[in-house]
């Protein structure tokens, strides 16, 4: 077996067992990111000599058995809006285009202290907003499965460098669906854990309500390997939730018998791709046989997740970029008129349309005269949305449904039209607003070869029954190709 | 005639508490670092850092709150102010709009009220913010430069309702503050140094009128004298506007006190539209009984609790209370000195005299005195027991007002005792009596006045080492 | 279109977020916004009476930190970044308060 088709965790253990190095690993990785970064671009920082000197100490440590851990010496992929100390992060933004943070994001250093080797950052809609990775200031990545697609977004170059081998899992970040969403797109297993799980210390913030750091990755044990390393309570993040139920790997076991499994009615409904629609279905029926006890249900109030999210996360976004500005750090016009003109150039030619647009909406939706209008109803909505997944979670384990509409739309095909875009969000937004654990896996690939993909979402802090099910479905799924495999 | 006008004054006072580090980082809050030395990635909004809470900061504003009777929110939240400014590097301000932590106080001021001499003032909220970096203004380079040292150094706001009439009753009440959150140690409140800042929101109306007038806010008052001269100045600024029938626009001014007046601080860029919203990195405070019950105990005696103690426990004149507890750092230096050596009307009377005079001499603020309980009470017991006279006294607690010095080994070294023994005195005494001859037949022809003289040559003769009574005495016997 | 956003509302967003349109980019904002808006004015078909305003989604409170200095001087890091600097500060065009 070639070595980039092992999963992360049978990598760590192949290295563990002497049988190859993470030196090797690394260039292995590092030779099929030469091979493919022009045809998918999914980095926008490749740290060459920095992967292979982290290997190498990695490798060290590994041999005189101080790092054991099952991820030890594994080639990572990190989403550009986590610092990383040294090295540059850009959130895919010209604002940031120089911006070498001087302090780690706390997942990475806890992938770090699991002997992580950091191949680069990857590429993403500019800070996170976008379900394509096309408002990426750099340039957009491409599907591996497919190059005339989107990866989706916005972690897009995260699930793109996992399909495609150029890394052997990723970190991402997921606010509206930024992980699940290019995961289904890409036929990668992507989680957003419970918000809390993750320290967002160093994650530079869209909506600081929502935001949450989740792995992308080859299969469901790798996941659950990933999030045990991220996982941390961390001091510095007052958001940060202490758990003592962390050993995420404890729940890779074959077995849903008994599972009481929700699917909601709303999430089949107008919109819904009809081979998309099959896939989950079959997905469904996959688990019945497992043993796991399925019912329909009505969810309700779908449809105003969308608003009630692009009111909180614009608002807290366009507070959130206020720092930009072209003082500290970042991009400054070159010329400019005192202070309140040097904001402005700096800010207007330094962020993408999409930005500015989210910025002014979130603007104007907390100014003077509308903050009761829009913020605060939003606000208002959002409990009703929690209500309603708690009145869910009373009956069912966990709700399955699709990850997103459609399979992977043409490069291109989106941006123009931003409402029908925030749209392609429906199944994942809501489980942001409601702070929930959510998986997605793959489940089939449309008529086009594009992988169709699976959503789980469990109630909070319940990431074992999700892992679990994830897991049981997995196996007797079966392997799911990857996308590179071919060019393997 | 000319209308009769009412000034109307709330006020806004900035306070910075005590605490070692800033309100949401770990950073130092010491006074004059290098610049940017005392910084980090959270209070210079560096892309990706977090707040955390100082919890000190909580304690401190609830302390303040419970001595200025106000009701404490039991679930506050912290909410961010947003506006762009070089000193404020998120480009929002952590502060509290919606859920302050403390609401509808109150403290009593003197005032000129015919029947009580008592006026109450209403504290409308307090809350707690981060303070703004400091710009310095580079003239070689005619630049701004950006210093983040000050940048999350804790604040407490502390919003009065407009219940002053006049700049008596404005520092009246500032004085008061000041007294409550020094006597709390939440802050030093130096004026000068900004550690205490007043914002004076004010507006006129006719004698009599229900209806208040549009305020204006004034800033930059860095001394009580700065702040009653504004205050005259934008009274009069206000009226002859109404009296050439303009109108008062509501704005925020910025009064020099160099040229005594004062300009408004508007730009088409600044919009005043903060958009507050919750700040979704902070969680809610909730503050239970115990953490109350906790703060509560740890309150110290104030002022008015103190006077009545004194009176009863030291048996010292009202004048002397009245100054005493006027100060938190002179309360504590005479109960503590009271304590070592048990002698409240001695330890008063160096209060009272020698160190208020040295006060005034050498312009030394009363929170800034030295000198150590301990040393005033040697000094007192030196001179109980004869060892040294009041004027050598005098001239070592000059000493020990600059620096605290130990009076008892300052005496021994520099051999300032009082020369007790009667035989070398008499010496001296028999030696002055030969010397002044004219003295002696003054004195034995009845003028009173000729024995000082003598006293005053003999103490000279000994270097002002004798004790005083003795001299006399010798005087009058050998005479 | 429901809600029409006019070109000072567009100029007054501009100043708080302190953005810079070109004519063109600010037709574009007028429309995007205008249509936005008539999208979440979909909430307004919810009855939130008496419904809590929810902010944070778990009744976490009362995270602190004791008052203990714990950083160090960073000053060279923290201006590595800098645009500008002098003296050990940041340099912005010259501001009067």
């Amino acid at each position: 077996m070639s070595l980039l088709e092992m999963t992360a965790v049978e990598l760590a253990a192949a290295i563990k067992e002497g049988k190859t190095t993470a030196v090797e690993a690394a260039k292995e990785a590092l030779a099929q990111i030469e091979a493919k970064e022009d045809l998918y671009h999914c980095y926008v920082t490749i740290d060459k000599e920095g992967a292979l000197a982290q290997a190498e100490a990695v490798q060290a440590k590994i041999e005189a058995g101080e790092l054991t851990g099952t991820l030890a010496g594994v080639p990572v992929a990190i989403k550009d809006n986590l610092c990383t100390e040294g090295l540059l992060t850009t959130c895919s933004s010209k604002i940031l285009s120089n911006f070498i943070p001087t302090y780690s994001a706390e997942a990475v250093l806890n992938l770090q202290k699991a002997g992580a080797v950091i191949l680069g950052k990857t590429n993403m809609d500019e800070f996170a907003m976008g379900s394509t990775t096309e408002t990426s200031a750099f340039g957009a990545t491409c599907n591996p499965w497919n190059p005339g697609h989107v990866p989706g977004g916005s972690s897009g170059g995260s699930a793109a460098a996992v399909a495609a081998g150029e890394c052997f899992y990723a970190l991402g970040s997921d606010t509206g669906g930024s992980i699940r969403q290019p995961a289904s797109f890409c036929g990668v297993v992507g989680m957003k854990p419970t918000y809390g799980t993750v320290s967002r210390y160093g994650l530079i913030a869209y909506g600081s309500s929502l935001d949450q750091i989740g792995p992308l990755a080859k299969d469901v044990t790798d996941c659950a390997a990933i999030l045990e390393a991220i996982a941390s309570h961390d001091e510095k993040d007052s958001t940060s939730i202490k758990r003592q139920d962390t050993d995420f790997t404890a729940a890779l076991v074959d077995d849903v018998k008994g599972m009481k499994i929700g699917v909601p009615n709303d999430y089949f409904g107008e919109g819904l791709d009809p081979e998309v629609k099959d896939a989950v279905l079959q997905a469904v029926k996959v688990l019945e046989e497992k043993g796991a006890v399925v019912e329909r249900f009505d969810l309700s109030l779908v449809d105003y997740a969308i608003p009630t999210y692009y009111t909180i996360a614009a608002a807290e976004a366009s507070s959130n970029l206020e720092r930009f500005d072209g003082i500290k750090y970042g991009y400054r016009t070159k010329e400019y008129s005192g202070l309140h003109n040097l904001y402005k150039k700096s800010r207007s030619e330094g962020f993408g349309e999409e930005v500015k647009r989210r910025i002014m909406l979130g603007s104007f939706v907390l100014s003077s005269g509308y903050y009761d209008a829009y913020y605060l109803k939003a606000l208002k909505v959002k409990a009703l949305i929690k209500k309603a997944f708690d009145e869910a979670f009373a009956n069912y384990d966990l709700i399955l449904g699709p990850v997103a509409p459609t399979t992977a739309p043409k490069l291109g095909a989106s941006l123009a039209d931003p409402i029908k875009m925030y749209l392609g969000d429906i199944y994942t937004i809501a489980v942001n607003l409601a702070g929930l654990p959510g998986i997605s896996l793959p489940c089939g690939k449309d008529k086009n070869g594009l992988p169709i993909g699976l959503q789980m979402i469990g109630d909070c802090f319940q990431e074992k029954k999700l892992l679990q099910a994830a897991y049981t479905y997995e196996k007797a799924r079966g392997t799911f190709s990857m996308a590179g495999k071919e060019a393997i | 005639m000319a209308k009769e006008y009412e000034t109307v004054i709330g006020l806004e006072v900035h306070v910075e508490l005590a605490t070692k580090t800033k309100i949401f980082c770990g950073c130092s809050t010491e006074f004059g670092g290098a610049p940017n030395t005392h910084t980090c990635p959270v209070c210079t909004g560096m892309p990706g850092s977090l707040p955390v809470l100082n919890k000190k900061v909580l304690e401190y504003a609830i302390a303040v709150g419970l001595a200025t009777d106000c009701e404490i929110t039991r679930y506050g939240k912290f909410d961010r102010k947003n506006y762009f400014y070089p000193d404020n590097p998120q480009n929002y301000q952590i502060s509290q709009l919606y859920l302050p932590i403390c609401r509808n106080g109150s403290v009593e001021i003197e005032s000129n009220d015919a029947e009580t001499g008592k006026k109450k003032i209403g504290i409308h909220e307090i809350h707690m913010e981060e303070d703004a970096g400091k710009l310095v203004h580079d003239e070689w380079d005619d630049c701004s430069l950006v210093d983040y040292n000050r940048s999350g150094v804790p604040l407490i706001e502390i919003v009065s309702e407009p219940d002053m009439r006049s700049a008596e009753e404005v520092i009246a009440y500032l004085e008061k503050l000041r007294l409550i959150i020094q006597y709390l140690g939440a802050s030093d409140c130096k004026l000068q140094e900004g550690s205490m800042r007043a914002d004076v929101n004010l507006s006129v109306r006719e004698a009599g009128a229900k209806e208040f007038g549009t305020r204006t806010e004034m800033k930059n008052l860095n001394s009580f004298k700065a702040i009653a001269r504004a205050i005259e100045g934008e009274r009069e600024r206000q009226i002859d506007l109404l009296e050439e029938g303009k109108e008062v626009i509501q704005e925020t001014r910025r009064w020099d006190d160099a040229k005594g007046e004062s300009y408004a601080m508007r730009s088409k860029e600044d919009a005043q539209d903060y958009r507050y919203f919750p700040d979704p990195d902070l969680v809610p405070i909730v503050v239970s009984d115990e953490l109350l019950a906790q703060i509560r105990a740890k309150q110290p005696e104030f002022r008015s609790e103190k006077m009545l103690r004194y009176k009863e426990e030291y048996q010292i004149p009202d004048y002397d209370i009245d100054i005493i507890t006027g100060s938190k750092r002179m309360a504590d230096l005479f109960e503590e000195t009271v304590a070592i050596c048990k002698e409240p009307k001695k330890v008063s009377n160096w209060l009272m005299g020698e160190t208020l005079r040295l006060m005034k001499e050498k312009e030394v603020d009363a929170e800034k005195l030295c000198f150590s309980p301990a040393n005033l009470a040697k000094l007192i017991a030196l001179v109980d027991s004869k060892a040294i006279n009041g004027s050598v006294a005098k001239e070592v607690f000059e000493i020990m007002f600059e620096k605290d010095i130990d009076p008892e080994k300052y005496v021994e070294d520099k051999g300032l005792k009082t020369v007790n023994d009667e035989g070398a005195l008499r010496k001296t005494v028999e030696d002055v009596i030969a010397q002044n001859p004219q003295s002696v037949e003054d004195y034995r022809g009845g003028k009173e006045k000729a024995l000082g003289f003598l006293v005053g040559q003999t103490m000279k003769a000994m270097q002002g080492k004798a004790d005083p009574g003795m001299v006399n005495k010798l005087l009058k016997e050998l005479l | 279109m429901a809600n029409i956003i006019n070109d000072e509302t567009i100029e007054y967003v501009g100043i708080l977020a302190k953005l810079e349109l070109s004519e063109e980019e600010k037709e574009q904002a007028k429309k995007d916004m205008g249509r936005m808006l008539d999208y979440i004015d979909k909430l307004g078909e919810l009855n939130t009476d008496g419904v809590e305003p929810m902010s944070h989604v778990f009744p976490v409170q009362n995270v602190f930190r004791e008052d203990i200095v714990s950083n160090s001087d960073i000053r060279e890091e923290l201006l590595s970044n800098a645009p500008e600097q002098k003296d050990g500060m940041f340099v912005v065009p010259k501001t009067f308060e």
